[in-house]
């Protein structure tokens, strides 16, 4: 593939900004009132987590359903098949729990989980996710930009990438007692990567307390990337001068590059991914580069060939 | 080895038990659809159970001929062709599933599949081998290619049965478990005819007796 260049947009179809925001206003206030109307009330309501800011970053795009959310997930570390983690999360203690900040940085501190939550203001964000294998959702996620805590760690000049290390421990994690990867989980962003608003600190997801299927108590979720590169469970945080080896480069290099950014074009050896299927419909969709976020982050892979680093 | 014969009733008994058997995934695949159970992929779950029993019935099939040898059990054969016909029939449906509900039709896409998704291209050739060993089945097909002929068209099977195993290798992600666990019962059910080629002492054909 080429280097990615912006589509060129012909200005009949560009909507004037006033009329662009009141159509989105109008959309969350109709997605609002639809979503309160379908769940209970205790969901929204009583959620755990106190007041959530209003975030820019919402697909309009309708939420693909929690029982799906939470019911059809790949985490390794629970077992290979989709039902596992939610037949087999629930061994996760997910308090107490820490997560230790290390390597490349002025200040190595070890957080605990309920520093973490406080560390800045929550809010709701709805990404699409789209799967390796082919599949996608669009998930209602809470947490803030993984940058609030970058920057509180200052990482000294020579940190040029972060690596996610998840839990290890197979009393727990029981798809750990069977060597399908290299445990712990270990995934990895460059700084820049890291850094960018739209890479969330997870620690909730449809207003309520990440489930332990869906990565609890703290995940990071890069909505640009395939979803393996969202670190579930995170205890550590590492920052490299290296570009650090990821679980799945492990598992197979021709298959699960660094970058694992979302692109049509660059098929996975065994299987296309021009098209998705949106978990919960029938005809399938084309998949967009970057996932939809080319607006946000192509300019981070400028001059890149990402055919080469996929 | 003492030939065990049934007689016609315990036969039936048996294929009737057989055809039951194999019907009840397809069965059960139809309640939890109807009744919306199959997960939140569910066309993902139609063709990965499809495609399950297409490969099982595959294995069951190929295992009736090493059960006579090693047993002197006859009846194994008798049940063969339903029990081929069955894996043909979810291997249809795990076509049509594919073609119907994954690609919906998209034959631009489909096409780029066979050529381009190893997988794939070992899969539907594989598929394509079952046609006419299920088109010869009956008894009418068996006369008119006369029995050496028909033969030697049926090994067509190995092929398919080895070729429906590494699609399934090609396929999975990472845990190669069950692909694994299918080539095994495959091995050992192929390896278990080429020791009998080879004449070993356990696979001996009891000579016939004949009547002059």
């Amino acid at each position: 593939m080429k280097n990615y260049h912006y589509p060129k947009i012909p200005a009949a179809e560009i909507t004037p900004k006033h009329l662009f925001q009141a159509r989105r206003k109008f959309l969350q206030t109709a997605g609002g009132a639809a979503l309160a109307a379908l769940l209970p009330q205790p969901l929204w309501a009583a959620g755990g987590f106190g007041e959530i800011k209003k975030s820019e970053f919402n697909a309009d795009e309708s939420l693909t359903p929690l029982q799906s959310v939470t019911s059809y997930n790949n985490f390794y570390e629970f077992g290979t098949g989709k039902d596992d983690p939610a037949a087999r999360a629930g061994s996760l203690k997910t308090r107490p729990w820490t997560v230790s900040i290390e390597g490349e940085v002025k200040k190595p501190v070890t957080f605990d989980i309920d520093q973490i939550l406080k560390m800045a203001p929550l809010e709701e964000r709805i990404y699409r996710l789209r799967c390796v294998e082919a599949w996608s959702m669009v998930i209602p996620w809470l947490g803030f930009p993984l940058a609030e805590l970058i920057k509180r760690a200052e990482p000294t000049g020579k940190a040029k990438y972060v690596e996610f290390v998840s839990l290890h421990d197979p009393q727990q994690m029981p798809g750990q007692k069977s060597a399908v990867l290299e445990w712990p989980y270990r995934e990895g962003l460059r700084l820049d990567e890291a850094m960018h608003p739209l890479t969330l600190l997870t620690v909730g997801l449809y207003g309520e307390v990440l489930p332990p299927q869906n990565g609890a108590p703290v995940r990071i979720v890069v909505p640009w990337k395939y979803g393996f590169k969202s670190a579930k469970s995170i205890v550590a945080i590492r920052f490299l001068e290296q570009q650090p080896t990821t679980s799945w480069m492990q598992a197979g290099p021709r298959e699960y590059g660094f970058y694992a950014n979302v692109n049509p074009e660059v098929d996975h050896p065994r299987w296309s991914q021009a098209k998705e299927r949106r978990i919960g419909e029938f005809l399938k969709r084309k998949t967009l580069m970057f996932n939809g976020y080319a607006e946000q982050v192509a300019p981070l892979y400028a001059g890149m060939d990402l055919a080469r680093y996929f | 080895m003492a030939e065990v014969s049934l007689n016609g009733k315990a036969l039936t008994g048996i294929k009737i038990l057989a055809f039951c058997l194999a019907l009840l995934p397809l069965g059960k695949l139809g309640v939890n659809a109807y009744l919306d159970n199959l997960g939140a992929n569910p066309i993902e779950k139609i063709t990965h159970v499809t495609g399950f029993w297409t490969l099982t019935l595959l294995m069951v099939t190929l295992a009736a001929t090493p059960l006579r040898r090693l047993s002197g059990w006859n009846w194994p054969i008798r049940l063969r062709r339903m029990l081929g016909l069955f894996a043909f029939s979810y291997g249809s449906l795990h076509l049509l599933a594919y073609l119907v509900l994954d690609q919906f039709f998209d034959w631009d896409a489909i096409a780029q599949d066979i050529a381009k998704r190893p997988y794939i291209t070992v899969g539907f050739p594989a598929f394509l081998l079952m046609v006419p060993l299920a088109v010869t089945s009956t008894d009418q097909m068996l006369r008119r290619l006369g029995g050496k002929n028909w033969l030697r068209l049926h090994r067509l099977v190995y092929p398919c049965a080895i070729g429906g195993v590494v699609h399934y290798w090609w396929l999975v992600k990472k845990d190669l478990s069950n692909p694994l666990a299918f080539a095994s019962v495959l091995a050992i059910l192929l390896g278990v005819r080429v020791a009998y080629r080879l004449g070993g002492p356990l696979f001996r054909r009891p000579k016939p007796a004949r009547s002059t």
